[in-house]
């Protein structure tokens, strides 16, 4: 079994395009299915933590900084969990249910490094 | 984790009472900054409960988060310096008190719900859009969940609401509970809730569950008035009642097979017992004063049919009398209609059928599939199956949807045989 973190990200415009709060009810339903899910198949790692969707990026030893949470890329992180998997493949697989997809947002699966 | 949200409702309403506070805290005219605050403070706190569980009072984080949010909005949008008295307003006003988990509304937020309900309804923004802005601010309903409502295009809802929006945003502050207009202004709010009720009730949308979520916000929002002193007036007792006694019989209202069902038809041991002795007790309550409103009579007319024990024990000679002060009150040819079944029930099929020939403004009737209906099911009681079955289907082909068509398909293998 290896260590993956999932990131989930969204856009950093999808405030602009706001869902109705009878959606909203469905996200929560959504992700609190899934980590229970993960948790009941002993596939959660680590639940993790959201994140505030502002602060900075600093880009040298001066302090220069970017302002917004982002480098380069217009998505954001939101929040990240480490899950347990036998490879990429079943990682892969595993964020394919993670609800953030269903409302436009993605997943960045990442390899904990072993050595 | 912890437990689930209390139900499917939550958010839509926290999002009615946010709004509506945010809104009292900041004026009219940052409406708009108080929906986006309390957007972006739903969409993070789906985010933050879903690795976290709920909190212990959900209404509280979501009062304290959104107004976090307005206060950033405010400062990222213009300068400190320039909105500093209503960011100070946010900071230090005292946050009403949220409602404890399971338990009632205090005043304070029942107050700026009311007072939103009140701006809604104002004289500029024509009833439908009332209606609609109601459902939006209040109920936390978008703009494509209240089209598909109304039977109405998303862009053409979305128009109708930023137009009445516009004309709320105008008036700076929110209407003052105690203003000398208070009793017009509470007679449109009493129209706005009971367009609002009847379109769950009558309405074309053919989701069932939608139309109920319509009749609900309309009797919760009528629960507000009813509750605070200076709106709760005999018509506005009457309102809640005909309400409830009405919504008593939608568990009847699809049989079995989920088919629509007409009152002489339905299964009475179905209705609500509880919400018609609420009705009843609201009805109690409403016999105060001297006038007698539409929604008196609207009531009392539910009320002889919650009371009757099957349709043929109906005293519809009394519910004719009470159709017949209604027309005085509130002339309408859709009325009339319900008047003219009455009379068929009361006086014979002959006689109903003259009363629906004799409707004054009965073209305005000419979409309405209620009116052929009605001619074909008093055709068919004379015997006249060859007549009722072309009024069928000409209500047929005016039918608003599946349900509806259905019925009158029906209504229209009742027909069959000789004519």
């Amino acid at each position: 079994m290896s260590d993956f973190v999932l990131m989930y990200r969204l856009p950093a415009d999808s405030k602009d395009m706001p869902d109705s709060p009878l959606r909203m009810h469905e996200r929560l339903q959504r992700w609190t299915a899934w980590f229970r899910e993960l948790e009941t198949s002993g596939k959660l790692g680590a639940l993790g933590h959201p994140l505030e969707t502002s602060g900075l990026v600093v880009k040298d030893a001066a302090g220069g900084v970017h302002d917004g949470p982002y480098a380069e890329s217009k998505d954001i992180v939101i929040g990240y969990s480490i899950v347990q998997a036998r490879d990429l493949a079943e990682a892969r697989t595993i964020a394919a249910g993670c609800p953030v997809l269903t409302y436009g947002g993605m997943v960045e699966v990442r390899p904990i490094r072993q050595m | 984790m912890t437990a689930a949200l209390p139900d499917a409702h939550f958010f839509r309403r926290e999002s009615g009472r946010l709004v509506a506070t945010l809104t009292r805290m900041l004026g009219v005219h940052q409406l708009a900054l108080a929906e986006d605050a309390v957007q972006e403070t739903l969409a993070s706190a789906v985010e933050v409960w879903a690795f976290r569980g709920l909190p212990d009072n959900p209404s509280a984080w979501l009062m304290t988060a959104a107004r976090n949010r307005a206060v950033s909005l405010l400062r990222r949008e213009r300068t400190a310096r320039r909105f500093a008295p209503e960011i100070a307003r946010l900071v230090d006003e005292e946050v009403p008190p949220a409602p404890e988990p399971g338990g009632s509304l205090p005043a304070a937020l029942q107050d700026d719900e009311l007072r939103m309900m009140f701006s809604c309804c104002h004289p500029d923004i024509s009833e439908d859009a009332q209606v609609a802005l109601v459902l939006s601010l209040l109920c936390g309903f978008s703009a494509q969940e209240i089209a598909e409502a109304f039977l109405v295009s998303r862009a053409a809802m979305e128009k109708r609401l930023s137009r009445a929006r516009k004309v709320l945003a105008a008036s700076t502050r929110l209407f003052e509970l105690g203003a000398r207009d208070f009793s017009p202004r509470l007679a449109a709010v009493h129209r706005a809730l009971y367009l609002l009720f009847n379109e769950g009730y009558h309405g074309a949308c053919p989701d069932a569950v939608v139309r109920q979520d319509l009749c609900r916000e309309a009797m919760r929002l009528v629960g507000l008035l009813v509750e605070h002193a200076p709106a709760a007036t005999p018509a506005t007792h009457a309102l809640a009642a005909l309400m409830a006694l009405n919504a008593a019989r939608l568990p009847a209202r699809l049989d079995e097979a989920g088919e629509l069902t007409d009152l002489a038809r339905q299964d009475r041991s179905r209705w609500d017992g509880a919400l018609i002795a609420h009705g009843l007790a609201l009805l109690e309550a409403s016999a105060r004063g001297d006038r007698v409103s539409e929604y008196h009579l609207e009531a009392a007319i539910a009320a002889t049919h919650a009371l009757a024990p099957s349709a043929d024990r109906t005293p519809w000679g009394e519910i004719v009398a009470l159709y017949d002060a209604l027309l005085r009150i509130r002339p309408s040819p859709v009325v009339a209609l319900n008047r003219a079944v009455a009379v068929a029930e009361h006086l014979g099929p002959e006689r109903g059928l003259e009363a629906l020939r004799a409707i004054d403004g009965v073209e305005r009737l000419a979409s309405y599939a209620f009116y052929p209906a009605a001619l074909g099911e008093l055709e068919l009681r004379c015997g006249r199956r060859a007549g009722a079955r072309r009024h069928f289907q000409a209500a047929r082909r005016l039918a608003r949807n599946a349900a509806e068509r259905r019925f009158l398909e029906r209504r229209l293998a009742a027909c069959a045989g000789a004519g």
